[in-house]
């Protein structure tokens, strides 16, 4: 877990402002205990993902919110199609390979 | 380490705005959170915010220019600490297995078979045999007698020659090697079955490799014998009735019938004959009847009457 105060700095170009907006965004969600703002990891690197996106591609700040939300999205649906593959894995073979002959047709013509 | 300016696609005259610009696309197609499937993303992208750092500061860049650093220089400042990327936590190995869900490589692997090779080519493991495909096809009867050649069309347009062979039985499996759906990662395609429903025929009937058939004969060819002509599977046959011959009478057409697939020879024709009375009033053949005295009356029924 890190504090705010150590989070804002050791992150380059992070502003206070930013991170608070963010957190009143719900774009990064940190645990108050204490007092005190806590970051996980997972966290830290979610804010140097905004930061990144904010600063570097500059994307605006009304804008962010639609970015961050369709990344969520990529990743949550991954997690779902791993999920998949794992349940997919675990059948015999032959189940395998018609799970995969059932998705050939719907995929563009090769 | 790559000549910064190298690495940004710059000129070593580019102005601050030109690096900024460089940086700013380089960054939007090689950060790695928004490349989740890119191995190369998370190198690549040090590799650009390294020469990034060191040419965005004109201090740092001028004495990069005077040879006072090299590129390498530029990495081992303590200004930017490698801190992990969004989609270690959201995407990594460790997301997975917290789960219960297999490996990333079990992903990849499912991706790559089930939507070609955008994910990676294929590896040996992958290769798999094509499904197989069955289709039913219908036969007309005589069709299925002495053999034809179909040709089917597929809901997906693909066509597929079918040859029936003579004397094909009803449930009779064909099987087109190699028709059927195409392999995975270079594996060799699935075979297609087809079923031959055979459709039953207006007279003829199919025992074993024989036919049967019912034949309708007059009164009088039947009294007095005739030749007579009869359709076999192949063709018109003329025959001959024999006199006296009646209802129930079975005569043969000795190899008038389907060919064995296994022996090659022909089955027979068996006819069965049904005697019918003129359909039309005939009153010359009621006024003999009524004069008639039969030389040996007949008593049909004595075995039905106790």
């Amino acid at each position: 877990m890190i504090r705010m105060d150590d989070l804002l700095a050791t992150t380059t170009d992070l502003r206070p402002d930013d991170l608070s907006r963010w957190i009143g965004a719900a774009l990064v969600t940190p645990q108050a205990q204490a007092g005190e703002t806590l970051f996980t990891e997972p966290d830290c690197a979610r804010v140097q993902l905004l930061c990144t996106l904010r600063y570097t591609l500059e994307i605006e700040e009304d804008t962010l919110p639609v970015v961050v939300s369709l990344i969520d999205q990529l990743y949550a649906t991954r997690a779902q199609l791993r999920a998949l593959a794992a349940a997919v894995a675990s059948q015999d073979a032959s189940v395998q390979i018609e799970i995969v002959a059932a998705l050939v047709p719907h995929t563009a013509t090769r | 380490m790559k000549d910064p300016y190298e690495t940004l696609g710059l000129q070593k005259t580019a102005t601050d705005a030109q690096i900024k610009a460089a940086f700013k696309k380089l960054a939007r197609k090689y950060h790695p959170d928004l490349r989740p499937d890119d191995k190369t993303a998370v190198a690549r992208f040090k590799e650009i915010s390294a020469a990034n750092d060191l040419l965005k500061d004109p201090d740092t860049r001028r004495r990069f220019d005077a040879g006072e650093i090299d590129a390498s220089g530029a990495e081992q400042r303590p200004e930017r600490p490698q801190q992990p990327f969004y989609r270690d936590f959201a995407d990594g190995p460790g997301h997975a297995a917290q789960d219960g869900f297999a490996d990333a490589a079990t992903m990849e692997e499912f991706l790559a078979r089930a939507f070609g090779g955008q994910r990676g080519s294929a590896r040996d493991g992958m290769r798999a045999r094509g499904q197989d495909v069955s289709y039913a096809l219908p036969v007309a009867f005589l069709d299925a007698a002495t053999g034809a050649a179909r040709t089917i069309t597929l809901q997906d347009g693909k066509t597929l020659q079918v040859t029936i062979p003579e004397g094909a039985e009803d449930r009779q499996m064909l099987r087109l090697k190699g028709q059927g759906m195409p392999g995975y990662g270079g594996g060799p395609p699935g075979d297609a079955y087809v079923e031959l429903h055979i459709e039953p025929h207006a007279f003829f009937q199919r025992k074993d490799d024989n036919i049967h058939v019912d034949i309708p004969v007059t009164l009088r060819e039947a009294v007095l014998g005739a030749r007579i002509d009869v359709p076999t599977v192949s063709g018109t046959v003329a025959m001959t009735i024999p006199k006296g011959s009646n209802t129930g009478t079975v005569l043969r057409l000795r190899d008038r019938g389907l060919r064995n697939r296994k022996t090659a020879l022909r089955g027979h024709q068996f006819i069965t004959l049904r005697v019918v009375l003129p359909a039309a009033d005939e009153p010359a053949l009621a006024a003999f009847l009524e004069g008639w005295t039969p030389k040996h009356p007949d008593t049909p029924r004595k075995e039905m009457l106790t």
